[in-house]
């Protein structure tokens, strides 16, 4: 056992700045270890979300020595011992104390979406292979590093216009589900704004459950939006019969 | 004095994992006003870590199986001291639970003609588990969250509630705070439904979160309720056990459904040793029967005993590493690496590979699992009536873990998520009944809800202990004194020190603000720990037996008379007390499928 020192962003609403801690150090710890040693020795108020401690529920999201990541899948071996590791919280959303953000954002966009809804007559027969893409998508543990990492939210704050690649890999699911009724491409071209999306793929490299964001779900949906709206035969077609399909 | 919000639903439902949302979803399709009050993020509770399946008698692919099969199944695993009402619910109505998340929008893994698939698990006579790879759980969370956020349910994220309100007997309503304001909120409702999961945070290894704190559970007994089986805490068999910092985290029972044998520290398979006469006749007595079970030869060869019940197995463990014959890390070697491929692994257990590469650098397709078992689940919780799920407080309701009475004296691993479903839509749809029936809204006791948040602001900015130093030293008590085998001894010191433990809580002190102060909440939290720590210690040393997953070291075998009773922990004006209460007999015409040989 020895000691490491860690830098934690102590202060709320955005205002504040990071404290040095000493830590006592033991064989395959992950950041998060670290964390919760701090706030039993020095700092029981120091705030942090985390509840499985196992990669599985997406709530201990934070960006360590600049890279964003889970602190409890973490370990302290990705980083030189011999330097104090630095822990600051999700960038692309307002503030909330120390090592939380306020992701409720995500939520609000969440419901803009329609849930799944099956088709008529549909019976309930699917092979693997039919599945296999939806479940994918399905991997996803909101713990919103993709949304943390996207240059559209993070250094555009184009929150209002753009639903992130969270959104998009729930609306593939969905889309791509094959029970499916479908309808969601309108909602993924205006209301979600996929074309603010050039596909630089930050998204994809963050991804803890390795969703292969960009090309299995966006890339796919800018596909199925371009056919829909911008096909040139259907575009004439709409303005000759004035009809929306 | 502490100026707080007010909210107004007809029904409340605390905790927001499977049983919480289903108990929403179901309320609000009765057409009443609910209010869902979790203490973390939408999505994030428990039901996320639920990795092997959900048991439903679908019989997708065993067509012998039944809801007969499933019935006899729990009874068996909960040695026969469940509510057999419940049990028969559960596996009644299972399948039409399982179902329905498909129609929402679930995507289980498929059987080759293209229907839901199920895979083996302990206790469970065909293969049952309707499942998602590893991560079952996450995809019921996802689905019914999803689902439910588009029914009118609203939803209070982060928002902790602290008591509950009462009116001459009746549930009135909650007092609860935010977590990023330290504001607090008084709900008033007509109904309120605990669905706040187990108690395992009393404990130090353990595969519970922080969460896990048994608010339901002690809300409900400060209520008056009453709760039931609480000396029966489930160890579940496999939690990892290096490297330090992961020892109690899950390894789901779905690596030994998938084949993965348990072996000592000599090669031993030492689970053909330790093979119950309950389950003689069910499980295979040589390694080649079991391997070609394993294979898929399943209708002429018997089960590996590795997939015998969880208590079997957990105390199994327990022996060979307290024999000398453990692991390196004290635990044993779960592989599965020598019994399937590398692809097969990967593609079924993908969390698990994951969890072991990135966490203790062990490759599970190559190597064996160093395992050992974990404090998991708790069976005991309110008592609540089978087909209601009503409390013995009128307006108070409790489903899922919170609630006791299905599992018995230990649960079988898939019977959790049925569980939260079958019980979830029944709680939510008596409370939304019982609400609709109440001609006025309860009386909110104001004074009431101001000595709550009163008690509640005391620990904040008074010099005092460190919570966390409390929570610790509790912990560390159970595991000692409280753990899967149990002496007299240990147990009245457990209660002794749980009485200092409330002492010294007593004169907890937190600095910070009010704003998100994880150690403010924590000494709250603290206090529904404890009365969930003295009733395990209280119950089972009242318990004078072994059985299921209460072991006791003086009284190793089960005994007639213990098979009768279950234990009801009560609140008395002196404290908390046990009663025995008379198990109500299995009807004569479901007798022959639960003590009989074939359902």
């Amino acid at each position: 056992m020895n000691e490491g020192r860690i830098r934690l962003f102590r202060g709320e609403n955005g205002r504040g700045a990071t404290e040095e801690y000493p830590y006592e150090r033991d064989e395959g710890m992950v950041v998060l270890d670290v964390v919760h040693q701090v706030q039993a020795r020095y700092a029981p108020d120091l705030a942090c979300r985390w509840n499985c401690k196992a990669g599985k529920c997406g709530s201990c999201s934070a960006e360590m020595n600049g890279k964003p990541g889970l602190m409890c899948m973490t370990r302290l071996e990705r980083f030189p011992a011999d330097q104090p590791i630095t822990v600051l919280p999700m960038r692309a959303f307002p503030h909330v104390k120390d090592l939380v953000a306020d992701v409720s954002w995500n939520y609000e966009v969440n419901r803009k979406i329609p849930p799944f809804r099956m088709r008529e007559g549909q019976k309930r027969v699917a092979f693997q292979e039919d599945v296999d893409r939806v479940q994918e998508f399905r991997k996803c543990i909101e713990c919103f590093l993709c949304q943390d990492v996207c240059h559209v939210l993070r250094e555009h704050g184009k929150h209002a216009e753009f639903g992130g690649p969270r959104f998009f890999v729930r609306a593939a699911a969905l889309e791509m589900h094959p029970w499916d009724a479908g309808g969601r491409l309108d909602l993924v071209r205006k209301a979600l704004g996929i074309g603010y999306c050039n596909i630089t793929k930050c998204c994809t490299e963050v991804c803890p459950e390795n969703i292969r964001i960009t090309d299995n779900a966006i890339i796919p949906l800018k596909e199925r939006v371009v056919d829909r709206f911008y096909d040139p035969i259907r575009m004439l077609w709409r303005v000759m019969t004035s009809k929306e399909e | 004095m502490t100026a707080y919000q007010t909210s107004e639903h007809d029904v409340i439902v605390v905790g927001a994992g499977g049983a919480g949302l289903r108990a929403a979803i179901e309320a609000s399709a009765q057409g009443v006003s609910v209010g869902l009050v979790c203490k973390s993020l939408l999505g994030k509770a428990h039901t996320v870590m639920a990795e092997g399946g959900m048991a439903a008698a679908l019989a997708n692919v065993r067509p012998e199986d039944s809801w007969k099969v499933h019935f006899r199944d729990t009874m068996r695993g909960g040695k026969f001291l469940n509510n057999w009402r419940m049990a028969l619910l559960h596996a009644k109505e299972a399948p039409d639970r399982v179902n329905e998340l498909e129609e929402w929008g679930a995507v289980f893994d498929r059987t080759k003609d293209g229907r839901i698939n199920q895979r083996p698990f302990g206790g469970h006579t065909y293969q049952r588990l309707a499942h998602v790879g590893d991560r079952t759980g996450l995809e019921m969370i996802r689905t019914l969250q999803d689902h439910g956020v588009h029914r009118g349910l609203h939803v209070y994220m982060e928002c902790t509630v602290v008591d509950l309100l009462l009116d001459g007997g009746r549930v009135a309503g909650a007092v609860a705070y935010w977590r990023n304001t330290g504001e607090f909120v008084v709900f008033r409702a007509k109904a309120v439904v605990m669905a706040t999961g187990g108690i395992g945070k009393a404990w130090k290894v353990t595969s519970n979160s922080w969460e896990y704190t048994g608010d339901g559970h002690a809300l409900a007994y400060f209520a008056g309720a009453d709760l039931l089986d609480m000396e029966f805490q489930q160890f579940h068999p496999t939690g990892m056990v290096w490297p330090p910092s992961v020892r109690g985290t899950l390894v789901t029972e779905g690596v030994r459904g998938e084949g993965g044998v348990l072996r000592n520290n000599q090669g031993r398979r030492f689970m053909f040793d330790n093979i119950p006469p309950l389950y003689r006749a069910d499980t295979a007595d040589t390694e080649e029967e079991a391997a070609r079970w394993v294979t898929g030869d399943r209708l002429k060869n018997r089960r590996p005993p590795e997939l015998l019940t969880r208590d079997e197995v957990s105390r199994a463990i327990r022996r060979e590493v307290k024999e000398g014959r453990g692991s390196p890390h004290g635990g044993v070697l779960l592989d599965i690496a020598s019994v399937r491929p590398a692809e097969y692994i990967k593609r079924s257990l993908p969390s698990m590979y994951h969890q072991f590469k990135e966490l203790a650098g062990v490759d599970i397709t190559r190597e064996p699992m160093e395992v050992g078992p974990t404090c998991h689940y708790a069976m005991g919780g309110v008592r609540v009536d089978a087909d209601t799920a009503a409390s013995t407080v009128p307006g108070l309701y409790a489903a899922g873990e919170a609630a006791a009475g299905l599992h018995g004296a230990n649960r079988l691993g898939g019977n959790s998520l049925s569980d939260l479903l079958v019980f979830g839509r029944r709680a939510g749809h008596a409370a939304a009944e019982y609400a609709k029936s109440l001609a006025s809204a309860p009386r909110i006791d104001e004074g009431a809800a101001r000595d709550s948040i009163a008690r509640a602001l005391a620990p904040l900015g008074r010099e005092g202990e460190n919570p966390y130093t409390i929570q610790n030293d509790l912990q560390e008590m159970m595991d000692r004194n409280v753990g899967i085998v149990r002496a007299p001894e240990e147990l009245s010191g457990a209660i002794d020190a749980i009485r200092r433990l409330r002492e010294r809580l007593n004169r907890v002190g937190v600095g910070g603000t009010r704003t998100y102060n994880p150690g403010w909440h924590l000494a709250l939290d603290l206090r529904c720990l404890l009365v969930c720590a003295e009733a395990v210690a209280r119950a089972a040393l009242t318990r004078t037996e072994s059985r299921g997953a209460h072991t006791r070291l003086d009284f190793p075998k089960s005994e007639e008379r213990w098979g009768k009773v279950n234990l009801v922990v009560r609140r008395g004006g002196d404290g908390m007390s046990i009663v025995e209460q008379p198990l109500e007999p299995v009807p004569e015409e479901f007798r022959a499928y639960v003590y009989g040989d074939k359902a």
